[in-house]
């Protein structure tokens, strides 16, 4: 690859569409959002690289949260559920090779960690994360239960909606994008203070799993469809053309 | 022309480190029982080992125990680990990547790493050494990208591109790794009057 041209630049992000840093609805944001503007710059080879991950360290139970931390013959407590879809530029060309990362609470709304006090039970055969890298048409899918709502300390009762939270990586670490994923139908959608901080609903919309009869495996587990958007990216050819004229 | 719309972000929440860093977490056994990006010099990398170590303060002044940071950076000759480096093959001994949470009880992360060599700015011009830096947990609702200078490589810094158009100079000491022995050190401000500066990559 030495001596070909660098890749290009990514499409300018939208700040618009994303939440603001600063959102006192969602109270810790208050003391946590920087107050000066970012300062921005043309990507360089900082931005436009990143790292790799093969297929190769991807375990064979690596996505699938049913298993992936149960006893030998057991399995995760909750409705079974896979979540499939596709990781996409801006221009809907997939996006082979990116690592997915997720985790999630349990069926009661419960987190394996140490700073997750509520009352729900853990579940003994749940770890609550997992991983997969796309195929080489930007596919993803694992399996997982589904996650319950919990109560969690903001206003005296708020509540989030079932979530699953997805980290990404793309092929710049300019695509660098953590977020989470919400199930169809949940009426704690409209009145989740983190998801809200998002100011469109339209926005919001996209963070939205349908559920999938389609890809449901009868009498084992339903799908839901969620398809991912990374940064779109200046072809490198249109460049040098303009460069020559 | 109809584009697709970026995935909005979300914060990475309290519980990122179940996901990102299980094995920190207490998942024992999680994926062979490594976290990804835990090691960055993975044989007998080129250069100049170093220890990048430091707090992530809140508003308050407060060092935050649940923060996640990822570093991105050019190994000793200026080159990165990524199949979208085209300028040449890097150290195979170096990842030029890595993954540590703030600690639980004290607020401080620290990576082992190598200094970085410098690379080039859009036009050629050479940028000083750097480390990209981002940081995400609850309370941040968009990962923050920073930079990561050197404090004794003046010269290189005088000449970089980027600390070259950053107008409020009294704010580029924000930017720079305060280096003793072997260790650099950088603390990092979401808001304040340090307020570290924040870029939009």
């Amino acid at each position: 690859m030495t001596n070909s041209p660098p890749p290009g630049t990514f499409f300018q992000r939208d700040f618009t569409w994303h939440p603001p840093a600063l959102t006192p609805g969602y109270k810790t944001s208050v003391t946590r959002a920087p107050q000066r503007a970012r300062i921005a710059y043309d990507n360089t080879v900082t931005e436009l690289t990143g790292p790799t991950f093969g297929h190769n360290i991807i375990g064979e139970l690596d996505n699938d949260l049913t298993l992936n931390y149960a006893r030998p013959g057991h399995s995760a407590q909750g409705p079974r559920i896979i979540v499939h879809g596709h990781v996409l530029d801006e221009e809907a060309r997939p996006v082979p090779n990116v690592l997915v990362e997720f985790w999630q609470a349990n069926a009661g709304g419960r987190y394996r960690h140490k700073k997750d006090s509520y009352l729900a039970p853990l579940d003994p055969d749940f770890g609550g994360c997992g991983r997969t890298v796309t195929d080489a048409e930007g596919r993803y899918h694992f399996r997982t239960i589904l996650p319950g709502p919990y109560p969690w300390p903001n206003g005296v009762n708020d509540w989030r909606p079932a979530h699953i939270h997805f980290s990404l990586f793309g092929h710049g670490f300019a695509q660098r994008l953590i977020t989470q994923m919400y199930f169809e139908g949940d009426p704690h959608i409209d009145i989740c203070p983190i998801l809200q901080t998002i100011p469109s609903k339209a926005a919001i919309d996209t963070l939205v799993a349908r559920l999938d009869m389609n890809h449901t495996v009868p009498m084992d587990a339903r799908a839901y469809r969620m398809d991912f958007v990374l940064r779109g990216q200046r072809q490198t050819l249109f460049e040098n053309k303009m460069e020559g004229m | 022309m109809r584009y697709l719309k970026e995935t909005p972000s979300q914060t990475a929440g309290p519980y990122v480190h179940i996901g990102c860093v299980p094995s920190f977490a207490g998942l024992e056994g999680m994926f062979g029982g490594r976290d990804l990006g835990d090691k960055m010099i993975t044989g007998d990398a080129k250069g100049e080992r170093i220890t990048l170590t430091g707090h992530v303060h809140d508003g308050t002044g407060m060092a935050i125990r649940d923060a996640l940071l990822e570093i991105w950076q050019a190994d000793a000759a200026g080159l990165y680990n990524s199949p979208q480096e085209r300028r040449g093959a890097a150290d195979p001994h170096f990842t030029g990547w890595g993954r540590q949470p703030t600690d639980g009880e004290t607020g401080r992360y620290r990576f082992e790493t190598i200094k970085p060599g410098p690379v080039p700015w859009s036009d050629g011009r050479m940028q000083a050494p750097h480390i990209l830096v981002w940081i995400v947990a609850r309370g941040i609702n968009m990962g923050l990208a920073t930079r990561v200078y050197f404090d004794d490589e003046q010269e290189a810094n005088a000449a970089d591109p980027l600390l070259a158009r950053i107008e409020h100079r009294d704010r580029i000491p924000t930017l720079l790794a305060r280096r003793e022995g072997d260790t650099y050190h950088f603390d990092i401000h979401l808001q304040g009057p340090d307020e570290t500066i924040f870029f939009d990559i």
